[in-house]
């Protein structure tokens, strides 16, 4: 359009920050029933400094102001959380939509045919497996059977194009073909995305992150499916062996999404759960919408960033130096490459770095004797990661932030099926 | 309501002369580069890219057909094919709608 183009475009728009994020991911509880060994945020028992109902009511009532159009519910399995469909109809009844992802236990056929029953909330499976091997290796024993039950049961009460959300791994990164024929098989539409070294996940992240060979197969086949497949714009590094995978392939942390933890505390992204990306409490005064506009982070992450190290590359433009939160837990700069740089260049960055340095993720909420591990046949050795020896200091590249912001991190992607134009 | 909607997409052109509306799941929220629009049917985000172009979108309820929405927003005849393709856009992913004439 002639008119409009006066203006800057979108994608620079969306760099500098809008007055409230599009959506925001909101973990609501670190309690959960499962122990899955890549979990994000370390989940497992609550935190006693949960936020309470009249707590999470006073945030909702916030992101109406803010004009929020939804949040993705997290955590933690956040149906466990006994006012969790009060919250739910809270959200939607204040024109806040609410997208949850679930590991499966509470989907009832009752649940199913409420759920079925609302527009303003859409479910996500997480299935890690097409198979239980490869399913429960990850996310423990009985799971899968957990998520194709729900699956089942949104099915029959109507749910059509419930999300089945999948954290592509080494194991499972063979089975796409095989994910997508689940999919289908219950009227869902599937989404794939990116595993992160955060959390639990910098644990395994060594053992199950996808090998070069195949990122490129992941590539091909999210190119060949086009919009079918959902991925959260997660795999925007992987831009940079050609075309742009679907959606814009923009970094939205601190500029249009952040994450809401059970206990209030704001983050840049979900997958950045460490000091150094905590911008705030929404217990706080001003509230969320005071560190949302406000907290020196979100501030500098919406300034003009540097392309560092990876300034002179030809897929800079593509890639734009991959996931802010994947180097930070790999111990790589934040203005290097992504460690899965499909140049090449993560690899070489990674070796020179000593892995046992790099920042440990905030907060461990792990259950203490973990149900995943060492039950039943497994068919991945997970093993975890020495414990660095020098607990709580913090490695040079978590003060990196502020002298030298990444150009882009990663994001539960609220701009999914974003469609520009 | 909206059934109509997706068949008129970007392609097939945009019918000027007829009433619209937004879609009734439609949620909009003024930016200063425009406007963002969330479909909670659809569940897909989408944007207006001008301030000009959400006084459209803003005035085609009330008008008797799009082309007189663009007019009230002051829209010109040589910017008007622009416009156009916008809102076929906009009609293609069910973000406005076709509404019978009152």
């Amino acid at each position: 359009m002639t008119q409009p183009a006066k203006t800057l475009p979108l994608v620079e728009q969306f760099q500098y920050g809008l007055d409230a994020p599009i959506c925001l991911t909101w973990e609501l509880t670190y309690a959960c029933n499962l122990s899955c060994v890549h979990c994000l945020s370390s989940s497992g028992r609550r935190d006693p400094r949960e936020l309470s109902t009249a707590e999470c009511q006073a945030v909702i009532d916030e992101l109406e102001r803010m004009q929020v159009f939804y949040v993705n519910i997290g955590g933690g399995e956040p149906t466990v959380r006994p006012d969790f469909w009060d919250l739910v109809d809270y959200a939607t009844q204040h024109h806040v939509g609410v997208k949850f992802s679930t590991n499966g236990v509470k989907i009832t056929p009752e649940v199913a045919t409420r759920l079925a029953g609302s527009d303003y909330v859409d479910v996500q499976i997480s299935l890690d497996g097409a198979t239980a091997e490869v399913n429960d290796a990850v996310r423990g024993p009985g799971s899968y059977t957990t998520a194709l039950r729900a699956m089942t049961n949104l099915a029959a009460a109507g749910f059509r194009g419930f999300k089945i959300s999948v954290v592509v791994t080494r194991q499972n990164v063979g089975q796409l073909d095989d994910f997508k024929a689940i999919a289908d098989r219950f009227g869902a539409q599937l989404r794939l995305t990116r595993l992160r070294p955060s959390g639990r996940g910098a644990d395994v992240w060594e053992e199950l992150h996808p090998t070069a060979g195949q990122q490129r197969e992941l590539y091909d086949w999210l190119v060949a499916r086009g919009e079918q497949v959902l991925t959260g714009d997660s795999f925007f590094h992987l831009a940079a062996y050609g075309d742009a995978l679907p959606g814009l392939n923009l970094c939205g942390a601190g500029r249009v999404v952040c994450l809401i933890d059970p206990v209030g505390d704001v983050y840049a992204c979900p997958f950045a759960i460490h000091d150094s990306f905590l911008a705030g409490n929404v217990r706080g005064p001003g509230g969320f919408a005071a560190v949302w506009r406000e907290s020196e982070l979100f501030t500098d992450l919406r300034r003009p960033q540097t392309g560092g190290a990876c300034q002179s590359c030809s897929a800079y433009d593509s890639c734009r130096g991959g996931c802010m939160a994947a180097k930070f837990f790999t111990g790589l700069p934040l203005d290097g490459p992504d460690p899965e740089c499909v140049q090449g260049h993560g690899e070489r960055a990674l070796a020179a770095v000593d892995g046992l340095l790099a920042p440990r993720p905030t907060g461990d909420h792990s259950h203490r004797r973990s149900p995943a591990a060492g039950s039943g046949p497994v068919p991945v050795s997970i093993g975890a990661r020495p414990v660095p020896v020098s607990i709580g200091a913090r490695p040079a590249g978590a003060g990196a932030l502020t002298t030298l912001p990444p150009d882009r991190a990663c994001d539960e992607s609220p701009l999914a099926g974003f469609s520009p134009g | 309501m909206s059934t109509e909607a997706p068949a008129r997409g970007a392609r097939a052109g945009f019918d000027l002369d007829r009433p619209w509306q937004l879609h009734a799941q439609v949620s909009v929220r003024p930016e200063r580069f425009g406007a963002l629009l969330y479909h909670f049917g659809t569940r897909r985000l989408s944007f207006l890219k001008s301030p000009e172009l959400l006084t459209v979108v803003s005035a085609l309820a009330a008008a008797p057909t799009a082309r007189e929405a663009c007019r009230q927003a002051g829209i010109s005849d040589a910017e008007l094919p622009a416009y156009a393709a916008a809102l076929a856009t906009l009609a293609s992913s069910q973000m406005i709608c076709a509404r019978e004439a009152s």
